[in-house]
C-alpha cells in the first residue's frame, strides 16, 4: 500500500465516529422511509408491496390535501412575518446598554421554552372564555374572538404563537449580521450625507443579504415542519382547518398505524421542502460573490 | 477668514481627557499633518472636524461658516478611512457617486464627475468592479476618489498610507503630492510617520498627551522642537539627550557633560532660564566619529548600524550616558572599541527643567 492511499485510510479513520453516527442516524431512516412508503405496513410485522399504491391514495386523500394547503399556508404567514420581526428586533437591540442587553435575553427567553410550555401560555392568551385576549376584547366592549375554534381565526392563531415561540434565534442571527458590518462604513455614508433610511436600505440591508437569506431558509424548512404548536393547541382542529403536513403523518403513523401511508406523506413532504428551499437560493442568487470587503 | 479654524476644542471620554483647549489655524489649500504617537489625540481631533465625534467644547469654523453643530455630510469635508471603508455590494462607480446621489446632484453631472476623476486617479478600467476585486492601492485611489468628486473644501485622511506596503507606500505618496496641485481644497493628514508628514506637509502639527505640542514647517520642527518630546520624536534616529551643567559667563552658553568634557553651544545665555541644571540635545549627525585628535571627548561602542553611505555609532560616554553617532560607512569602529568624538556644539540644542527647547539664534 502506498504511503497516500493509507494517509487515506487514516484520514478516513479520524471521521468514522460521525459518519457511522450519521448513516445510523440520518442516512438510513431516510433510505427506510422511501422503502416503507412503497409498502402496506403496519408496526407489528411485515408488510406487502404496493408499488405506487400508497402514493396514488394519498394524492386522492382530501384530509392531506387539506393538510399541505394548511402547512403553506402557515409558512406563508409565519415566515416573511417572522424575518420581518427578528430583523427590527435586532436592529432596534444592537446596542451596547444594559436595556439593551436585557432586552435581548427577554426576546430569546421564548426560543429555550419547549413546545408544551409555549402552547400551555398561548392557550392561557388565546382562550375566548378566560384568555389575555378575551379579557381584553370584553372590557374593550366587543365580543371575545374564538381565536382556536374558528376554522379562519385558528391559522393566523398558530402562526402567532409560532412566532412569538422562534423569533429568538433568527433576532440573534441578524445581530451577529450587524455585529459584522464595519463601523467606519456607517461613518464613510454619514460623510456621504447618507439619511438614515438611505443608510438603512444601501448599507445595513445589502450588508445583511446572506444572513437573511440564511434565515428564510432555515425558517421555510423549519415551519413546513409544523407540528407540536397545531397537535398541542388544537389537535388539528375545528375541522382539519389547523392540520399540518406533520400533524397529518402523525395521525397516519401512530393513529391508524398505517405506516406505509405516512411513509408516502413523509416522502412528499420531504421532496417539497428540497424544491422549496433549492427554489429560495436559486433565486436569491450564489450568496457571498460580493459580500468580501 | 476662509480656510479651518479650531477654537478652544476640548475632548474626554469618560473622565480621559484626550484632547485639551486646542487651538489651529489651516490655510486654505495648506497641507497639514497630525503627527504623534497612539493615543496622543491627532485622530480624535480629525473626527471632531469630520463630525463623527463631538466636542465638549470648542468651536469648528470653515470657510467663516461654524460646522461643529453640522451632520457631518454638511460640513463640505471629505475623509479617507484607514481601511477605505467602500461600500462592498456597490461598484467602483457606485461607490464615487453615493454621495452626489444623496446630494440629489443630477445623473449627468454625476457621470462626469465620477469619469473625470476616475481618469485622473487612473482607475477608470476598474468602475465596473466591485471593491472585493481590487488590490489595496486601487482600493485606496477608490477611496481617494469618492473623496474628490465631492469638491470639498478639506480633505481629512486617516491614516491614508498605512495599509500599504512599503514600495506602494512611497509610489502614494508622491500621489497624494500631486494631488493636492491640482485640487483647491486643503488637508489634513493624520500619520504616525514622520516621514510621511515630513514629505507632504507644509506644516506639521505635534500632539502629544492631549495637546498640540509644536505646529510648524517641517523642516523647523527639525531644527528647532519645541521641546524634548518633539525633539526625540521627530527624527530618525531619535535625538541624544544628555545632562549638561551650565558654564558661568560670556554671551553664549557653555556646558559641561558628565564626563568633564566642555561643549560651547550657539544658544544665546541670556535667553535659558536660571539655574545651572540643563539638558544637551544632539542630533546624531552632529555627534561625528573621528580620530582621536579632533575629539573633544571619547566614548565606547555598543552597536554599530551600517546603513551604505554612513554608519550609525551607538556609543556609551565615559560616565555612562548613551549617544548616537555618525562614522563613514567605511568605519572600522567595532562594538567594545574605544572612539573619538567631535561633538558640533554650534548645532546643539539645550532644553531647560521643564523640557522647554532652546536654540541657536534664528539665522
Amino acid at each position: 500500500m502506498s504511503a497516500g492511499v493509507q494517509r487515506r485510510w487514516q484520514g478516513l479513520l479520524f471521521v468514522a465516529p460521525f459518519l457511522l453516527l450519521y448513516c445510523t442516524i440520518l442516512i438510513y431512516p431516510l433510505l427506510k422511509g422511501a422503502w416503507l412508503s412503497l409498502y402496506r405496513v403496519d408496526l407489528f410485522g411485515g408488510g406487502t408491496f404496493v408499488g405506487l399504491g400508497n402514493y396514488g391514495r394519498l394524492f386522492a386523500d382530501p384530509v392531506f390535501w387539506q393538510s399541505m394547503a394548511n402547512t403553506l399556508l402557515l409558512a406563508l404567514m409565519i415566515v416573511p412575518l417572522l424575518t420581518a420581526i427578528a430583523l427590527a428586533l435586532a436592529l432596534a437591540l444592537n446596542r451596547a446598554t444594559r436595556g439593551a442587553a436585557i432586552l435581548r435575553g427577554v426576546f430569546f427567553s421564548s426560543a429555550v421554552l419547549s413546545v408544551t410550555i409555549v402552547t400551555l401560555i398561548w392557550r392561557f392568551v388565546l382562550a375566548p372564555d378566560a384568555g389575555l385576549l378575551g379579557e381584553l376584547w370584553t372590557a374593550a366592549g366587543w365580543a371575545p374572538l374564538p381565536f382556536l375554534s374558528d376554522q379562519s381565526l385558528v391559522l393566523p392563531a398558530l402562526a402567532v404563537t409560532t412566532i412569538w415561540w422562534s423569533v429568538g434565534f433568527p433576532m440573534l442571527l441578524f445581530l451577529a449580521g450587524l455585529q459584522q458590518i464595519p463601523h467606519d462604513m456607517y461613518e464613510a455614508a454619514a460623510l456621504d450625507g447618507a439619511g438614515r433610511w438611505t443608510t438603512f436600505t444601501k448599507v445595513t440591508l445589502p450588508a445583511l443579504k446572506r444572513t437573511t437569506i440564511l434565515v428564510f431558509m432555515l425558517q421555510t424548512a423549519a415551519q413546513l415542519q409544523l407540528f407540536g404548536q397545531s397537535q398541542l393547541l388544537t389537535a388539528g382542529g375545528p375541522s382539519g382547518a389547523s392540520r399540518t403536513a406533520v400533524l397529518f403523518l402523525f395521525e397516519s403513523a401512530f393513529g391508524r398505524w398505517e405506516l406505509g401511508y405516512a411513509s408516502a406523506a413523509a416522502e412528499v413532504l420531504f421532496v417539497l421542502i428540497v424544491a422549496v428551499t433549492l427554489t429560495q437560493y436559486a433565486l436569491t442568487g450564489r450568496p457571498g460573490a460580493d459580500n468580501a470587503r | 477668514m476662509p480656510g479651518l479654524q479650531l477654537r478652544g476644542v476640548a475632548k474626554s471620554f469618560r473622565n480621559t481627557e484626550v484632547l485639551s483647549n486646542v487651538d489651529l489655524d489651516v490655510a486654505p489649500r495648506e497641507f497639514i499633518a497630525f503627527l504623534g504617537p497612539s493615543g496622543s489625540g491627532k485622530s480624535t481631533l480629525l473626527r471632531i472636524i469630520a463630525g463623527l465625534e463631538t466636542a465638549d467644547a470648542g468651536e469648528v469654523i470653515l470657510d467663516d461658516r461654524r460646522i461643529d453643530g453640522l451632520p457631518p455630510g454638511q460640513r463640505g469635508v471629505a475623509m479617507v478611512f484607514q481601511h477605505y471603508a467602500l461600500y462592498p455590494h456597490m461598484s467602483v462607480r457606485q461607490n464615487m457617486a453615493f454621495g452626489l446621489r444623496n446630494a440629489r446632484v443630477p445623473q449627468d453631472q454625476i457621470d462626469r464627475l465620477v469619469e473625470d476623476a476616475a481618469r485622473v486617479l487612473e482607475i477608470d478600467p476598474l468602475l465596473e468592479r466591485k471593491p472585493a476585486q481590487l488590490s489595496g492601492g486601487q482600493r485606496q485611489r477608490v477611496a481617494i476618489g469618492r473623496a474628490i468628486v465631492k469638491s470639498p473644501k478639506l480633505f481629512l485622511l486617516d491614516e491614508p498610507l498605512s495599509n500599504l506596503d512599503a514600495a506602494l507606500r512611497l509610489r502614494t505618496r508622491v500621489e497624494l503630492a500631486q494631488l493636492r496641485e491640482r485640487v483647491e481644497s486643503a488637508f489634513i493628514m493624520v500619520t504616525h510617520d514622520q516621514a510621511e508628514a515630513m514629505t507632504l506637509a507644509d506644516r506639521i502639527v505635534v500632539f502629544n498627551d492631549r495637546r498640540i505640542q509644536q505646529i510648524a514647517a517641517p523642516m523647523e520642527i527639525y531644527a528647532r522642537p519645541a521641546n524634548r518630546f518633539v525633539a526625540q520624536f521627530v527624527g530618525s534616529p531619535a535625538m541624544s539627550i544628555l545632562p549638561a551643567t551650565l558654564a558661568d559667563g560670556g554671551t553664549l552658553a557653555s556646558v559641561k557633560l558628565g564626563d568633564g568634557s566642555r561643549i560651547d553651544t550657539s544658544v544665546g545665555r541670556d535667553s535659558l532660564p536660571a539655574g545651572a541644571q540643563v539638558e544637551l540635545g544632539l542630533r546624531p549627525e552632529h555627534v561625528r566619529v573621528v580620530l582621536s585628535g579632533e575629539a573633544n571627548t571619547e566614548a565606547t561602542v555598543d552597536l554599530v548600524e551600517r546603513l551604505g553611505e554612513r554608519s550609525l555609532v551607538y556609543a556609551r560616554l565615559r560616565d555612562g550616558q548613551q549617544v548616537t553617532a555618525e562614522a563613514e560607512g567605511t568605519t572600522t569602529a567595532k562594538v567594545g572599541d574605544t572612539v573619538g568624538l567631535r561633538i558640533d556644539g554650534a548645532a546643539a540644542h539645550l532644553f531647560g527643567p521643564d523640557g522647554t527647547g532652546y536654540h541657536r539664534a534664528a539665522a
